[in-house]
């Protein structure tokens, strides 16, 4: 049965992703540690923090994908599915730190002991464990998507009115974690991190495996989703975002079919945050913000929504060109990214991959017999 | 209420429902046997598809009866589960997954278990496949099976949605206007479709088409305002005063 499930999943295509991420998972991080930094092939310590940002964003990416571009669920709050697994983490490499603190508690984090705190608050209690921080990182973002789903796909709220509430959901989470009785440090969230399994945080040998962990993270979830949608619930799935009424009057149990899917992509999300966190050192309320979690929707947009690949490729370029653009000229990024966004939708609505497959797709009807109209699907709204 | 609805298959007793103070459905009555095909007509706003709507489960009545099978009451079920019990629906319009192709709109379709996991794990079987096979071959479509439903002509999306019924393998099809927009030819075609379809299980057809009614050649009902003017055979209720009155002679 799985095996089945895990042999669908690996067609050609999903072969060749899967492979090149490990490949990369692999070969940056040597390339990183084990050549000369005056080498014309070493890796430099910046890049291999950049990237590694890129492709926990690229998980991101993905899993808002498999939700919004199969089963026409626009989240724009998977921003905060991220931002919880990473405060998860965040915790755990909290408890870490110990007596190392400012102000030398052994067990309270310093921002505790300035609000004068007597003891850990409950919630905090067993993230001084890894396996308790890694079972949360992916139940807490996991139980917050059930809940949220099984009242709003069971109420059948769907299209804007589902994404304006998926905003006011990451919303109102950005106001809770500012406050500093919620206990996660406020508006200075979580940071000054020293150990993550007993490594340095800022040795060079934890970031390469940082770098590799967010890789395989990213493989393992393209091949979970690759078997997802290649199975005969994402027809299911694709059927649901085509023409929800019709699957229904079919006997497919609409709500569940979300449920599950909105929860899986939660889960992917937090994962994401999880390994986000590490490597930038930090996490604060303002990866709650709105903006974060419509920026996801623009990567995976721009990449090619309905497409596995696309939301990876969006992540990274979109995000490289960020990079390179906020340092060159940093007041015009965000008209960049809106002009981007426009230019996307306007001239090509399938993304990145869905143009390139389009084009690709010509060349061989030209090549084979004269052009017949586009076998591209269309956009059937419900 | 039971005694009445023993031994039918669908049995609406008073059912009443209201939009807005508009009366869509008006103490309706209908009685379906098992094994029964019936053509339902009546002129616009007469509450022909909000009927469907209540059988399958999309509008709630007022008040009244329904039953299905002479016990389940359908009124405290949803889509999802009427559909579970056998009861299949084809839209006014067409409606298949368009992005889908022609034979996995069937395969969605088969009467296979739907649960999240059961889908998950599935694997195409021959009899999948042999169902397939068989259904293709009577919509006629075996030649497009690779084709996406989008591409399908207005007339193949009405068969396909046909066939993703005949799969479904339900007890009771509500049909609504299958013929609405086709030809002539693909209108006779459709009534030889049906008429098989209804040798080995209920339907109901909600139609325009005077000429296609009198094709099926089975018993008519006619709706108007909300409840039922006229029952019988075609020629029966084309006589009848009444139906002259509000419907045909207009």
């Amino acid at each position: 049965m799985i095996s089945s499930f895990v042999f669908r999943a690996l067609d050609r295509r999903a072969r060749g992703v899967i492979a090149i991420l490990l490949a990369v998972a692999l070969l940056v991080p040597l390339a990183n540690l084990g050549l000369p930094s005056d080498h014309p092939l070493h890796v430099p310590n910046y890049t291999v923090g950049l990237v590694g940002k890129y492709l926990t964003y690229a998980l991101l990416a993905l899993a808002l994908d498999l939700v919004w571009g199969y089963c026409g669920i626009l989240s724009l709050g998977h921003g905060a599915f991220f931002a919880l697994g990473g405060y998860a983490m965040g915790m755990y490499l909290m408890r870490q730190i110990g007596s190392r603190g400012v102000y030398g508690d052994p067990v309270l984090p310093d921002f505790m002991v300035f609000l004068n705190w007597q003891e850990l608050p409950w919630f905090w209690l067993g993230f001084d464990q890894f396996w308790f921080a890694a079972i949360m990182i992916l139940a807490v973002p996991g139980l917050l998507a059930f809940a949220f789903g099984w009242f709003a796909f069971r109420s059948r709220v769907t299209g804007v009115y589902l994404s304006i509430i998926t905003q006011a959901m990451t919303y109102a989470l950005l106001l809770a974690f500012f406050r500093n009785e919620m206990g996660f440090g406020g508006n200075n969230g979580l940071t000054d991190f020293k150990d993550i399994l007993g490594a340095n945080i800022q040795a060079d040998t934890t970031r390469a495996a940082l770098f590799s962990a967010s890789a395989i993270a990213l493989a393992l979830a393209f091949l979970i989703c690759s078997g997802i949608v290649r199975s005969k619930f994402g027809m299911v799935l694709v059927a649901v975002r085509d023409a929800e009424s019709r699957s229904r009057f079919f006997g497919y149990r609409v709500e569940n079919v979300k449920l599950f899917v909105f929860v899986v992509s939660a889960m992917m999300a937090g994962v994401a945050g999880a390994l986000y966190v590490p490597q930038v050192g930090i996490i604060n309320p303002g990866e709650f913000a709105p903006a974060n979690s419509i920026e996801i929707v623009i990567w995976t947009a721009v990449g090619g929504r309905g497409t596995l690949v696309g939301p990876i490729i969006g992540a990274v370029l979109v995000n490289a060109g960020k990079s390179v653009f906020t340092a060159a000229f940093p007041e015009f990024w965000l008209f960049a990214l809106g002009a981007l966004f426009v230019a996307v939708t306007l001239f090509l609505p399938k993304g990145i991959v869905g143009a390139w497959s389009a084009a690709t797709a010509r060349l061989k009807r030209q090549k084979a017999k004269p052009p017949v109209d586009a076998a591209a699907s269309p956009e059937a709204a419900e | 209420m039971t005694v009445a609805a023993q031994g039918s298959l669908l049995y609406l007793d008073a059912v009443s429902v209201a939009f807005d103070g508009f009366k869509a459905i008006n103490k309706l009555s209908l009685v379906l046997e098992p094994g029964e095909m019936r053509a339902i007509i009546g002129p616009n706003g007469a509450g022909k598809t909000t009927m469907m709507d209540i059988v399958t489960g999309k509008t709630r009545p007022d008040s009244g009866d329904v039953l299905f099978d002479g016990a389940i009451d359908l009124t405290r079920h949803d889509e999802t589960t009427i559909a579970e019990l056998g009861i299949g629906r084809k839209f006014q319009k067409p409606t298949v997954f368009e992005s889908h192709t022609v034979q996995h709109n069937l395969e969605l379709a088969l009467n296979r278990p739907r649960d999240v996991f059961s889908t998950l794990f599935h694997r195409t079987t021959d009899e999948d496949q042999r169902q397939i096979d068989e259904i293709l071959d009577t919509i006629r479509l075996t030649h497009r099976r690779e084709e996406y439903a989008a591409n399908l002509s207005h007339g193949q999306k009405q068969w396909l949605e046909i066939g993703m019924l005949i799969a479904q393998e339900p007890k009771l099809l509500l049909v609504d206007e299958p013929v609405a927009g086709m030809t002539d030819a693909e209108t006779e075609e459709t009534a030889r479709l049906l008429r098989d379809i209804a040798k080995t299980r209920s339907v109901v057809v909600v139609e325009h088409d005077m000429g296609f009614i009198r094709e099926l050649d089975v018993k008519v009902t006619v709706l108007a305002e909300g409840s039922v003017l006229a029952e019988g055979s075609l020629d029966h209720v084309s006589a009848d005063e009444n139906v002259i009155e509000n419907y045909l002679g207009r």
